[in-house]
């Protein structure tokens, strides 16, 4: 995206740091549990709580959610990582330092593949991906003179995924999130779910005039909550940054906080210096070693991934780019199509799912695990419409029925007497009724108003209850009149 | 590497230490004395030798994916100077 301004064309380098929430029983380094909405301070060892004496021990699993999502983003695993301490002073930091890692990752460089609206795919680099602490929860507005402090997250696993600043718009911010949840989510190594918490973005963001390649003074926008409101973020902070270059100023580095009511990003005075975090050597934890053996059993069972599976989707089953895009953004829909395909036109099964089944999925309380209609079903409603049992017209309201009852459609369609009617005489004879009852305007469409057909189709349609085979009636329909 | 009133001012601030102005020369002249006491290991010949984190040979020991602490709401309020309802409570954090 190419921004004008007064005195030329300017272009946005975006630069996005992820925190995500790794899915895990316990915590990174304590035995407390993770789960969201517990009663406060219920979830919290007194390692989390930041008691002298207490000593980290680290989660495997967390380590293994690590490895697992550097493969998802085909990064380097650095075999020996370090943690360090990263200091600093908040209410909700019992420790006064985070449990991060900095200059020894256990990730390295990586590559994100991300979807344009235009269909085209573009590389984002990773910069790379650590592991740290979450810290606790601060509630401002229980008390007017207090601060309330819930420390059931303090101490979960993050991963901070870094990327490197390759980014030109705040679509293409958009769909690197969009993507990076897509991989996590295949992984199940975080539930990417902005709302709740558990996947937070900051945004760094700069402007080059076009045709430079420097990298200009950054802005932090902090912890936006939606993806719509990151590219929101951006568009206003590359703006701010243009009108103060062109009129003469600097930019500041420093973090700034989206308020997504006014949409308008401002100066968070209280990070001012916060930028010293005096890193170290966490001295109470050893170097993690992991081992090729270890990364190599969790490469072993890494799921078919988005990018790949929507390769498959295009090759084996003859799927546009935009259609096999749109049901490989969740495995579980993925998964659906599959099944509802399997043996079947796919291209039909594709219609279907994207269609009035995800239509059904959004209008109620449906999820993939209870969803509107079986992929069983809807695979069986498939093969009556090809093997002409029902038409096309009349499956859409075998549809609205097995969401209804959630019965086999062949007992739908011999219950409700959906069967399309395929017996020419009986079509003819109704054809020859309606031509009877309106010979006005049989003369009509003799004379040449050939518009007035698909009248005589819906007509014929409506006295057979939508019944009629459509090929076969429109066919009898022209012979008719050709005679 | 020598510090001077300044650095330590700012090396306070952070770790939230409040020092009178007039101990900030006698800090500056410790600090720095412990800095050039540390800087002797320069000294030593480092070339080809892999950077180290510990003086342990030994690695991170792993724990396994349980859940076996939490659920000592007052236990971990005990000590708390302030609290209310399950919550610490501090001085309001305005942002």
């Amino acid at each position: 995206m190419i921004i004008q301004g007064d005195t030329g064309d300017w272009e946005i380098v975006i630069g996005l740091e992820v925190h995500a929430q790794v899915i895990s029983k316990s915590k990174l380094f304590s035995g407390a549990a993770t789960d969201f909405g517990a009663e406060p301070n219920d979830q919290v060892s007194f390692v989390d709580a930041g008691f002298p004496g207490m000593l980290p021990v680290i989660n495997e699993k967390c380590v293994e959610q690590a490895v697992r999502t550097g493969l998802g983003l085909k990064a380097k695993i650095n075999l020996t990582s370090v943690f360090a301490r990263k200091n600093y002073f908040y209410a909700d930091l019992p420790q006064g330092y985070q449990i991060s890692q900095y200059d020894m990752p256990i990730v390295g460089e990586g590559t994100l593949l991300i979807d344009l609206a235009d269909g085209s795919s573009r590389a984002i680099g990773i910069e790379r991906l650590h592991l740290e602490q979450d810290a606790g929860k601060s509630i401002h507005d229980m008390h007017p003179s207090k601060s309330y402090i819930d420390l059931n997250r303090s101490g979960v696993a993050l991963m901070e995924i870094v990327s490197k600043p390759d980014m030109r718009s705040p679509e293409e911010a958009g769909a690197y999130l969009t993507k990076l949840r897509t991989i996590l989510r295949y992984l199940e190594t975080c539930d990417g779910n902005m709302q709740e918490g558990s996947m937070r973005c900051d945004a760094n963001v700069s402007v080059r005039p076009v045709g430079s390649t420097e990298l200009r003074t950054r802005c932090e926008i902090k912890n936006v909550n939606s993806i719509r409101f990151v590219q929101q973020a951006i568009e206003y902070e590359a703006r701010r940054h243009i009108d103060v270059y062109e009129n003469g100023g600097e930019i500041r580095q420093e973090t700034r906080l989206f308020d997504s009511a006014k949409g308008e990003t401002r100066s968070m005075r209280s990070k001012e210096h916060a930028h010293d975090y005096r890193y170290f050597p966490d001295p109470d934890l050893l170097p993690l070693v992991v081992a090729q053996d270890f990364v190599d059993g969790i490469q072993a069972t890494l799921p078919e991934l988005p990018d790949d599976k929507k390769a498959r989707f295009m090759t084996d089953f003859g799927l546009n780019s935009y259609d096999a895009g749109v049901l490989v953004a969740e495995r579980a829909s993925a998964d659906f199509f599959e099944q509802v395909a399997a043996g079947r036109d796919a291209k039909m099964a594709a219609n279907w799912v994207m269609g009035d089944f995800f239509a059904a999925m959004n209008s109620g309380d449906y999820s993939w695990e209870k969803p509107p209609v079986s992929a069983v079903n809807l695979g069986k409603m498939i093969d009556l419409i090809k093997d002409g049992t029902i038409s096309t017209r009349l499956a859409k309201d075998v549809f609205i029925f097995m969401v209804e009852t959630g019965k086999d459609p062949a007992i739908i369609v011999e219950e409700k007497g959906l069967k399309q009617v395929t017996d020419t005489g009986a079509i003819e004879k109704a054809i020859d009724e309606i031509m009877a009852a309106n010979p006005d305007k049989v003369a009509e469409v003799k004379a040449g108003k050939d518009k007035l057909m698909g009248w005589f189709v819906g007509q014929v349609m409506k006295a057979t209850q939508g019944k009629a085979n459509p090929g076969m009636l429109n066919e009898l329909i022209v012979k008719k009149f050709q005679e | 590497m020598s510090l001077d009133k300044k650095a330590v001012r700012a090396i306070a601030e952070l770790a939230r230490i409040e020092i009178p102005d007039e101990d900030l020369d006698h800090l500056a002249g410790e600090l720095s004395g412990i800095l050039q006491f540390v800087e002797q290991l320069a000294e030593v010949d480092t070339t080809g030798i892999a950077p180290m984190s510990s003086v342990a040979d030994l690695t991170l020991p792993l724990r396994k994916d349980e859940v076996t602490d939490g659920g000592q709401v007052a236990a971990v309020l005990a000590n708390a100077p302030d609290a209310d309802d399950g919550f610490f409570t501090v001085p309001k954090v305005v942002e």
